[in-house]
């Protein structure tokens, strides 16, 4: 037990570490832009599918199961906004966090570790390449500046699942639908909201690469860094889920 | 021959300069691995130096510690009269440029194809060079190792033999002075592994560069080695010419060339 609780200290004090040379190499020159414009491809274009799709289940789902609740109480009208607000403030941001933690912070633990295991981050090393710059800068600054943007995407697509809900038991006008949810939201359900989803990126791709980079020789360590990835980058975005809501309830 | 070795690095010819020049080095793993123990080097310019030994012996672990791959825990090395343990990361990385090193499995990028793993190590270096200059300079490379034709190839359709080749042209694009090889022709059949050892003397011919070669193919080190080192528990335990060391009083180490 008190093993496993200092391995975990361990593990947290060594991400930190990795992560701070990010904030030092991510202003030095050389600046990878084809790599960081390809890794944004990569990231972002290539996991539209999979969050559209998510996205409109959850907006979808969200519907249909709060409808009876709400039709309990003869406040059906309020459908629309409570799903916004509940797919802007916190489903979409988490729910798209926890596929991009599976889809991408596993990918790029994986892509790492194999490159670690053949020796071909050691090859960049000594053909005086910085791997850091090239590797993880790039991937962690595409993490960070593509979740905000899936992020958005989702609700959007999850709100179009919410209308599509709707209409299974209804008929209610889009345009009618769309001013509703845009009466009830205000600028503050979408600041701290949209400002959590960049640390979600950062650590998505922070933990992928610290988890690549660190996969001992073997290729039995290529599977547990992809594996170790998504497990603790899924648990790293509850727990700043938590920490994000209670500041936003602070001061807001 | 043995004994002395271990204190006094031996030149075979003292016209030449030392290019590489290791002082009583020392590395441990863990708490109690200890690799090497006071090893001493030098190589010489324009020289083909072969280190033998069991595998463990801190062959590639010495190779690593000239590159700064690995820290040492003690000890010396001076790469083109600059100690590389007391330099800082740039200076380092301007004596890294100067070093070719080819991987056992070439350690090419999976992810670009041949001629993106050439033209990426070079276009980091030399960034005023137009894309037509690059290219041209790739398929010169490609063009040294036999196999221009590879150039649209994806690393996962080359064979070993290949992978070495690329590997090798990929180091040589940056004109190394000093190439160090590590295994060069494992697991490779007899005829490839005769073929990279020709292109290893042929290198060092025409691009009169010095190489520290790793191997355990014996064929390979008579081809192309000037020296033999033969290292043992961390030190150097024997060290002469092939024809020298076939016929070492050391039982052990006549057995690497029966």
């Amino acid at each position: 037990m008190i093993l496993n609780l200092k391995n975990i200290f361990t593990e947290i004090g060594e991400t930190t570490i990795f992560a701070k040379k990010f904030f030092k190499e991510v202003f030095i020159p050389p600046y990878e832009t084809k790599e960081f414009f390809k890794q944004c491809y990569i990231i972002g274009y290539k996991s539209l599918p999979l969050v559209a799709i998510t996205g409109f289940i959850m907006g979808l789902v969200l519907t249909l199961q709060s409808r009876p609740t709400l039709v309990k109480f003869g406040a059906e009208s309020w459908l629309p906004g409570m799903v916004a607000l509940s797919l802007i403030r916190e489903i979409a941001p988490v729910i798209t966090a926890l596929i991009c933690a599976g889809k991408i912070s596993s990918g790029i633990g994986a892509e790492l570790g194999s490159m670690k295991v053949t020796e071909q981050i050691d090859a960049m090393e000594v053909s005086a390449i910085n791997p850091y710059n090239y590797l993880v800068v790039t991937r962690v600054l595409a993490c960070t500046l593509m979740v905000p943007i899936l992020v958005f995407f989702a609700d959007a697509i999850g709100i179009v699942g919410g209308y599509v809900g709707i209409n299974i038991h209804g008929d209610v006008n889009f345009y009618r639908f769309l001013t509703q949810i845009i009466q009830s939201l205000e600028f503050l359900d979408l600041f701290p909201a949209t400002i959590k989803t960049f640390f979600f990126g950062f650590v998505i791709g922070m933990i992928g690469c610290y988890k690549g980079f660190t996969a001992s020789n073997g290729t039995e360590s290529v599977g547990q860094a992809a594996n170790s990835a998504v497990v603790t980058a899924s648990l790293s975005i509850f727990i700043i889920d938590m920490v994000a809501v209670q500041i936003t309830d602070l001061f807001f | 021959m043995t004994e002395k070795l271990h204190k006094e690095p031996k030149t075979k010819d003292n016209d030449q300069s030392p290019i590489i020049e290791i002082k009583d080095l020392h590395k441990t793993f863990g708490k109690d691995n200890t690799i090497l123990k006071g090893l001493n080097l030098i190589l010489n310019k324009d020289e083909n130096l072969v280190v033998l030994g069991k595998s463990g012996s801190g062959k590639s672990v010495t190779i690593k510690c000239i590159v700064g791959l690995i820290e040492p825990d003690q000890g010396e090395i001076k790469v083109f009269g600059e100690n590389v343990l007391n330099i800082s990361k740039n200076e380092l990385n301007a004596i890294r440029v100067r070093i070719g090193f080819l991987f056992q499995s070439g350690a090419l990028y999976d992810s670009m194809s041949v001629r993106e793993n050439l033209s990426f190590t070079l276009s980091k270096h030399k960034r005023d060079l137009s894309a037509d200059e690059i290219e041209k300079e790739v398929m010169e490379a490609l063009e040294s190792v036999g196999l221009a034709e590879a150039v649209d190839k994806m690393p996962s359709e080359l064979s070993g033999g290949m992978r070495k080749r690329i590997g090798l042209a990929r180091t040589l694009i940056l004109k190394p002075e000093i190439i160090l090889y590590d295994e060069p022709t494992t697991g490779l059949d007899t005829i490839t592994s005769r073929e990279i050892s020709e292109l290893i003397l042929d290198i060092k011919n025409k691009q009169k560069t010095a190489s520290i070669i790793i191997t355990h193919d014996m064929a390979c080190a008579k081809l192309t080695a000037d020296r033999i080192i033969v290292l043992k528990e961390g030190v150097i335990h024997a060290e002469g010419t092939y024809e020298e060391l076939e016929k070492d009083e050391d039982e052990w180490v006549r057995s690497f060339f029966q």
